[in-house]
């Protein structure tokens, strides 16, 4: 069963539908024992990655979180919240994950937002078990992970190359957005509820 | 490379799906959310549905109707109609909304985009123009293109940009309604003046055109109504039409 951390970034009703359709129970993460509860647990996030880490903070979890040893999935925000530090608000965020968030940058001759559905190059990863390559996934966002062949299981390219996914022991994190992606998003959920370790 | 987006957009009135909808295996074509994974299925890289209900009850009924979706659909969505106010977003967004499209409550109040940015983030909000040439100018109009307005659309739309919109949904009420095509030199103007994602409407009647607005006005999304409603143009064989071009699309 999912626990999915409940600290007031963003919208979850897609999320939740999603895992609802798929036939994964989910529950609410708030407080620390909240997290005993569940097998796998769920960092979603929409918004600024600066006010989100402090909204983490706020609910007492950050410690917990980083403790964890099931599976953790960080979804867009949720994903950079696992990095070092994010451009966006100049944050210092959880460190979980040894790589940096940063800005995309419009000299590349891109628009900001990266808004819309992009090619996904995933490794030999069980997060990616049945995706092709170059399958498309759902993006909405500002600032992008930097491309680390350490902890990349899944680039994509936007002006530059960048993480669109990345594991770092029982931590995952998605910069897209499974819920919105399709049959394709359905998958990771369904291989993430399926992860063990 | 991203993908240029395809986008059927409805019309929905009191919860309901209005426009001649005829899919043959369609067993109810005023329900959104049937219509939404009939497209969805299809290959429709978002929707956008647009509130025309003039009752004191809409809010309600649109928020019943977005919950309704959003617990089937699995592509984003879009919806535009009625927002004036920072608490029609939220409800909106709370009940699975991915952007919110605002018209004529941001031209009477230009700090509402401002505001939503800095509450929900500039991806959640879709200014929408409708634009019509009067005078040798491009002049913004409200009211579904009745009434006309003192901005000229180039300027509303950089000062929109500024203002912290995510995208703009750029009608041409010159060219909606006639399938003649895109208003691609338009289109093409204002997309070189702005590094935000732009949606072109208004005016398309075959694959052609869409092949014509992403190569010549190189816009990032597409969106039409009746050519898909009516089944004149299914989305699967536009994609493919398009891939045939070289056009970058999600089969």
């Amino acid at each position: 069963m999912i626990g999915i951390v409940n600290y007031g970034a963003g919208n979850i009703f897609s999320l939740t539908a999603a895992l609802a359709r798929l036939n994964v129970e989910y529950g609410m993460v708030n407080t620390e024992a909240d997290l005993e509860k569940y097998s796998h647990i769920i960092i979603p996030g929409v918004g600024h990655a600066g006010t989100a880490m402090e909204k983490l903070k706020h609910t007492g979890l950050v410690a917990a979180i980083k403790a964890l040893t099931k599976p953790v999935l960080g979804i867009c925000v949720g994903m950079q919240l696992i990095t070092e530090h994010s451009e966006e608000g100049d944050a210092e965020l959880l460190s979980i994950v040894p790589v940096k968030t940063k800005k995309f940058d419009k000299s590349l001759n891109i628009k900001i937002p990266h808004m819309g559905w992009n090619a996904v190059n995933p490794q030999n990863n069980p997060l990616f078990e049945g995706v092709e390559d170059n399958t498309q996934f759902y993006f909405v966002h500002s600032y992008f992970i930097e491309y680390n062949p350490t902890f990349d299981i899944a680039s994509a390219g936007y002006g530059l190359k960048f993480s669109a996914a990345v594991q770092k022991d029982n931590f995952y994190g998605v910069q897209f957005h499974p819920e919105k992606s399709g049959k394709a998003g359905e998958q990771i959920l369904k291989n993430f509820s399926n992860l063990s370790l | 490379m991203l993908s240029k987006r395809i986008i059927p957009c409805l019309d929905v009135k009191d919860g309901r799906t209005v426009k001649g909808v005829n899919f043959v295996d369609l067993r109810d074509a005023g329900d959104p959310v049937e219509l939404a994974a009939q497209y969805a299925q299809q290959g429709a890289d978002e929707l956008v549905f647009l509130d025309i209900t003039a009752t004191h009850e809409r809010r309600k009924t649109m928020i019943e109707m977005v919950k309704s979706v959003a617990r089937q659909l699995n592509i984003p969505f879009t919806i535009g109609g009625g927002i004036t106010e920072l608490a029609d977003a939220e409800a909106l967004l709370n009940a699975g909304a991915d952007k919110i499209s605002i018209n004529s409550a941001a031209v009477r109040n230009p700090k509402l985009i401002e505001e939503l940015a800095r509450a929900f983030g500039v991806q959640f909000v879709v200014l929408a123009v409708d634009t019509k040439y009067v005078d040798g100018k491009n002049r913004v109009h409200l009211n579904g293109g009745r009434l006309i307005t003192e901005l000229e659309t180039e300027n509303w739309i950089k000062q929109a940009e500024d203002l912290g919109a995510g995208e703009i949904l750029l009608t041409s009420m010159d060219h909606d309604g006639t399938k003649a095509g895109f208003d691609c030199g338009l289109l093409g103007k204002i997309n070189q003046m702005i590094n935000i994602p732009i949606i072109a409407s208004g005016g398309a009647g075959s694959m052609e055109h869409f092949t014509e607005v992403f190569q010549k006005a190189n816009v990032d999304a597409a969106l039409a109504a009746s050519v898909f409603h009516y089944g004149e143009i299914l989305i699967p064989d536009l994609k493919q039409e398009l891939k045939r071009n070289h056009i970058p699309v999600r089969i």
